[in-house]
């Protein structure tokens, strides 16, 4: 057995499946609290790329080191991102709020397609070449090149922010209000938590981290496109399903599953399926066990 | 209209949407050299500031008097009215459908040959939005892949043609048979799934119908496609190009038609009863004891096969077919016709179906834009009109019998 190439598939995997993770953590966050699947939660991701492509274009002709450039791209990003998912939820869910399933399901659909030509139309449908490589690190050269500095940068922030992320779930006031009102809103309400303004912050910690993924993937594939954020999320939705939709542990691991799956599949087998698999991953889990690796079974109530 | 705390608002929220669109519409890196689009930005805030300022007035104008005497409301009344009318009124509907017809008739007389094949186009988008219909509108059964059917028909008929060298006639009951099978394989395996999961179920089913066609290139023709079908054949009369497009346009009329009237027809039925039942409340449906699964199988079933008559339809047509004509925007363009229409409402459907294809066609400058404005439109009709601009009309029950006893 080739060793070599097997930790450069592991290694690709689990880079991967960082970045879904940090996006069906967008997902199943929304999910857990308002019931709806974010259809243009992908296209967040793809904004995210965009606007640190943009960032990236503008602060390369200023002649900042690169980690500069990145990490200013990467903050600008996220807070645009943040602001897009923000006024998301205000235009298009909540005044469907208390209204049938299908209705929000319908409006997230047009509000994906709406954000995918919007960038198309307004920046272009071609890919672009991202400007700015990740700087090499050190002491990365004893892997032998085995382990890349973007591959290592995105296990590292993505382990970061999910180890934040989950500690800010468990023990901050916010988070606890936000597990109360994923439980039950209406229970949380009565106890004097501000249900909107806990779905905003969802829909903006969600959106932060869809961005932060957008931008860590460009820096690795160094290119964007308009069109990258559908299958992404879809991938992305994929694992959270994997996970188990609506918990957030689940969420990160179905991505790395799914990412290691995936390259995997791509390294040993098929090539040309690449995308086919996550598809029929998502069917057969629906089909067999819909409530993913660490869901639990909900009992429907009449 | 235009009060201080109004104004103020308004220009904080043009503010805002100016600041969130600045990077993506605002600049442009164009060979690594940024440039500045300011005149967009200013464009897109002032769009927001007149949006604003309307919402708000609208609001407060119509909240004292009600919003059932707007101009939105009196508009949608109307809308539904139709609706009723035509279903209440069955001579009015007769009326209707036979001067639509006369006029579809003589079309092509008048218009152009490319004109010609933009109607049969319109046409075949007609069925397929009656035949998402049945699915979405009728069963409540949210489907995303829709396109992933058309291109079964449409591949159906091109791989026979090419391999078996069979005839149009032939492949047509052949592909609406197929369709109808991948209607089933992916309907077993959902029919425990519920509203959005069987979305995205049914969304991933599209997109590996799509990359299967892509990916087994030796079969399909991949990313090429297939060229060279041939046009249906009228009792073996050789056709000159003219008048195999009128031809096709009169085959699509007429299959736009026999669908509505089967459609029509449906919907009324026993079937169709159950499917509504089980749109309006699945638990409820079966404790009235509407078998769940064989009515789930039979919406997709029914909805299906439309779509593989389309795709016939559409390969004979074109005569050249590739994956790119059934991706997911297909899919959603359908569905916004479905949506915009009115779920459940064949005259809004199909008239949405008419609308949304010929708008583009006359409307260059709306072409660009045009998925743009659907997605917009499908969030907005949502938010607004969730039932559509002609919702279907509900059945009406007259207790005539307990009302003349009542009068004696």
């Amino acid at each position: 057995m080739d060793w070599q190439y097997f930790l450069e598939i592991l290694f690709s995997g689990l880079t991967r499946g960082s970045i879904y993770a940090l996006i069906a953590l967008g997902y199943t966050m929304v999910y857990g609290i308002i019931e709806l699947i974010n259809f243009a939660h992908g296209e967040i991701y793809m904004l995210g790329a965009f606007t640190a492509f943009i960032v990236a274009g503008i602060l390369g002709t200023m002649g900042f080191s690169a980690s500069a450039i990145l990490i200013i791209a990467a903050f600008v990003a996220i807070v645009w991102c943040t602001a897009y998912g923000y006024t998301m939820e205000k235009i298009a869910y909540k005044p469907l709020r208390g209204q049938s399933r299908l209705a929000p399901l319908i409006s997230a659909i047009g509000m994906s397609i709406f954000l995918q030509n919007y960038v198309q139309l307004a920046q272009t449908a071609e890919f672009l070449r991202f400007p700015i490589r990740m700087p090499r690190i050190e002491f990365l050269d004893i892997f032998g090149g085995i382990l890349r500095s973007s591959d290592f940068v995105i296990l590292v922030t993505s382990a970061i922010i999910m180890v934040c992320l989950s500690l800010f779930i468990r023990y901050t006031k916010l988070g606890k209000a936000m597990r109360a009102t994923a439980q039950n809103r209406k229970m949380a309400m009565l106890l004097g938590i501000d249900a909107d303004k806990i779905i905003s912050l969802t829909f903006i910690i969600g959106s932060g981290l869809a961005a932060l993924g957008g931008t860590l993937i460009a820096t690795h594939t160094m290119q964007v496109g308009f069109g990258i954020g559908f299958i992404a999320g879809m991938k992305a939705f994929t694992a959270a399903v994997l996970g188990g939709i609506g918990s957030i542990p689940g969420a990160m691991l179905g991505g790395l599953v799914l990412g290691l799956a995936e390259s995997f599949t791509t390294g040993y087998f098929a090539g040309d399926y690449e995308d086919v698999l996550a598809f029929v991953l998502l069917v057969m889990i629906l089909i067999f066990r819909p409530v993913g690796i660490l869901g639990k079974a909900k009992v429907q109530k009449v | 209209m235009f009060t201080p705390k109004r104004l103020i608002r308004s220009v904080l929220i043009s503010l805002w949407f100016m600041i969130l669109v600045f990077p993506v519409v605002g600049i442009k890196i164009i060979k690594r050299a940024p440039q500045f689009f300011y005149e967009r930005v200013l464009i897109i805030g002032l769009i927001a500031f007149v949006l604003a300022i309307l919402w708000s007035w609208y609001f407060e104008v119509y909240k004292d008097r009600g919003s059932s005497n707007s101009i939105f409301s009196r508009f949608f009344k109307k809308c539904s009215a139709i609706s009723q009318k035509v279903n209440d009124d069955k001579r009015t509907a007769l009326k209707l459908i036979i001067i639509l017809f006369i006029a579809f008739m003589i079309l092509p007389v008048f218009t152009s040959m490319y004109q010609t094949t933009v109607y049969s186009l319109a046409f075949l988008y007609v069925m397929l939005a009656l035949g998402l219909n049945i699915v979405v509108g009728i069963a409540g059964q949210l489907v995303l892949g829709y396109a992933a059917f058309y291109a079964v028909g449409a591949y159906t008929y091109a791989l026979l043609n090419q391999y078996l060298g069979l005839g149009f006639w032939i492949c047509l009951p052949i592909a609406g048979f197929i369709t109808v099978v991948a209607g089933l394989l992916l309907a077993f395996p959902v029919l425990r799934l519920r509203g959005d999961y069987l979305a995205i179920v049914t969304l991933g089913f599209g997109e590996i119908v799509r990359l299967l066609l892509i990916n087994w290139a030796n079969f399909t023709g991949g990313n090429r496609g297939i060229a060279n079908i041939p046009r249906p054949g009228l009792f073996g009369i050789e056709l000159s190009p003219e008048a195999a497009t009128i031809y096709i346009y009169y085959l699509c009329l007429f299959a736009a038609i026999i669908t509505i009237i089967i459609v029509a027809r449906l919907i009324n039925s026993r079937v169709g009863l159950a499917l509504q039942a089980l749109r309006e409340d699945e638990i409820a449906s079966e404790a009235m004891g509407i078998d769940l699964r064989k009515i789930k199988l039979s919406a997709f079933a029914l909805g299906s096969c439309w779509a593989g008559f389309a795709g016939v339809l559409f390969a004979a047509r074109n005569s050249y077919i590739n994956p790119t004509s059934f991706t997911f925007m297909d899919s959603a363009m359908i569905l916004s016709m479905v949506v915009l229409g009115g779920m459940g409402s064949i005259v809004g459907v199909s008239l949405a179906a008419l609308v949304l294809t010929l708008m583009p066609e006359y409307l260059r400058a709306f072409s660009e834009y045009r998925m743009l404005i659907f997605g917009l439109l499908m969030v907005t009709m949502m938010v607004f009109r969730p039932q559509g601009i002609i919702p279907p009309a509900k059945r009406k029950y007259y207790p005539t019998a307990l009302q003349n006893e009542e009068n004696n």
